[in-house]
């Protein structure tokens, strides 16, 4: 059964990264270098840099850099809305299930090689990071300041986003010649980020997620509100554990179940040999057990 | 442990909120931008700007 749920997700996380760059116009060379269509202007739920050869869609978080203008006042009221309606739908579960890098990192992690387990109190202080992230280089800096093409500066795409070097940068370099020679410190910057993020998802599960990501940080906020949600059925559960030790993002579901660290993959709910778990939408009068660890 | 929960209303509220944010920012512009910003190679994200 946790086979058949872990087969399922997987091909909708593929899915959808297949979907989402399917432009296979840009991947081959002397075409296109990427796709200017009109889909562009459509922000995709996950990231997924607009850079990659293959994109159909506008990276979420880039795109709400680029709107950004302090000296017009500007807020990103388009992007978000969009990234603000994804949340209060269902929270983090495009993390768990439509992110293409998240599917790349759960992948890494299957690779057997000694498995790192990061000390409770480092964790605890690193997972928010994702929220300076968000708060400064996506929030605050591009406000400030401005690119070549008019828009706000894209800091944390510049300066820290592995997503672009592994989705754009690398197929670009390798495509283009041109680009070969312009290479500089910054890539060698970013590709020694990749290479980071790599060797961490290798030994633990998504890292990017966990500490790093702005978008599943933003996500994150809507968890204790959305509508799709964890549901624990208090009366079945008999806190055995198993939940817990399944879950790769370290939550608790039976103390937490809507935590704001948890992706929603359903692991846990397939884990569970009590069926105490389960996906459920919010109802009018809370359900017994749903006011459980709403917050964390 | 905490029993707070955003009543229900209040996260229908919100999301219609949201969805009218995102149709604000459709009719003033800003997927020009988006557009514009996602249709060039952005080079920052790429490391080579």
């Amino acid at each position: 059964m946790a086979e058949k749920h872990n087969r399922k997700r997987t091909f909708i996380q593929a899915g959808w990264g297949i979907l989402s760059n399917a432009y296979v116009r840009g991947f081959l060379p002397g075409g296109p270098a990427i796709y200017t269509g009109p889909l562009k202007r459509f922000c995709v739920p996950g990231m997924n840099c607009y850079s990659c050869p293959g994109a159909l869609g506008a990276c979420p978080i880039g795109a709400m850099q680029a709107v950004f203008d302090g000296r017009q006042r500007k807020f990103s009221f388009y992007v978000v809305g969009y990234l603000s309606a994804i949340g209060f739908l269902a929270g983090r579960f495009v993390c768990g299930w439509l992110c293409l890098f998240g599917l790349i990192q759960e992948l890494l992690y299957k690779i057997p090689v000694p498995k790192i387990k990061v000390p409770e109190k480092a964790d605890h202080i690193l997972r928010y990071l994702k929220y300076v992230m968000l708060s400064v280089f996506v929030f605050l800096l591009p406000f400030f300041f401005r690119s070549e093409l008019n828009t706000g500066y894209p800091f944390f795409c510049k300066y820290v986003c592995p997503v672009g070097t592994l989705e754009g940068g690398i197929p670009l370099v390798l495509l283009n010649p041109l680009m070969r020679q312009s290479l500089g410190w910054l890539f060698r910057w970013k590709f020694f980020i990749l290479i980071l993020c790599i060797i961490a998802s290798m030994t633990t599960y998504r890292p990017f997620c966990k500490y790093i990501c702005p978008l599943g940080a933003f996500y994150s906020l809507f968890q204790n509100a959305s509508l799709v949600r964890m549901r624990l059925d208090e009366d079945a559960c008999v806190h055995c554990g198993i939940c817990a030790s399944k879950c790769g993002m370290n939550v608790n579901p039976s103390l937490r179940p809507n935590s704001m660290e948890c992706i929603r993959c359903g692991e846990c709910i397939n884990a569970c040999p009590k069926h105490a778990l389960s996906f459920g939408i919010k109802e009018i009068k809370p359900e017994k057990g749903e006011l459980k660890g709403e917050l964390s | 442990m905490n029993k707070r929960r955003v009543p229900t209303v209040v996260t229908y509220f919100l999301l219609a909120a949201a969805i009218a944010f995102c149709a604000f920012g459709a009719v003033r512009g800003e997927t020009d931008i988006v557009l514009k910003k996602a249709v060039n190679i952005c080079m920052e994200c790429i490391g080579l700007g």
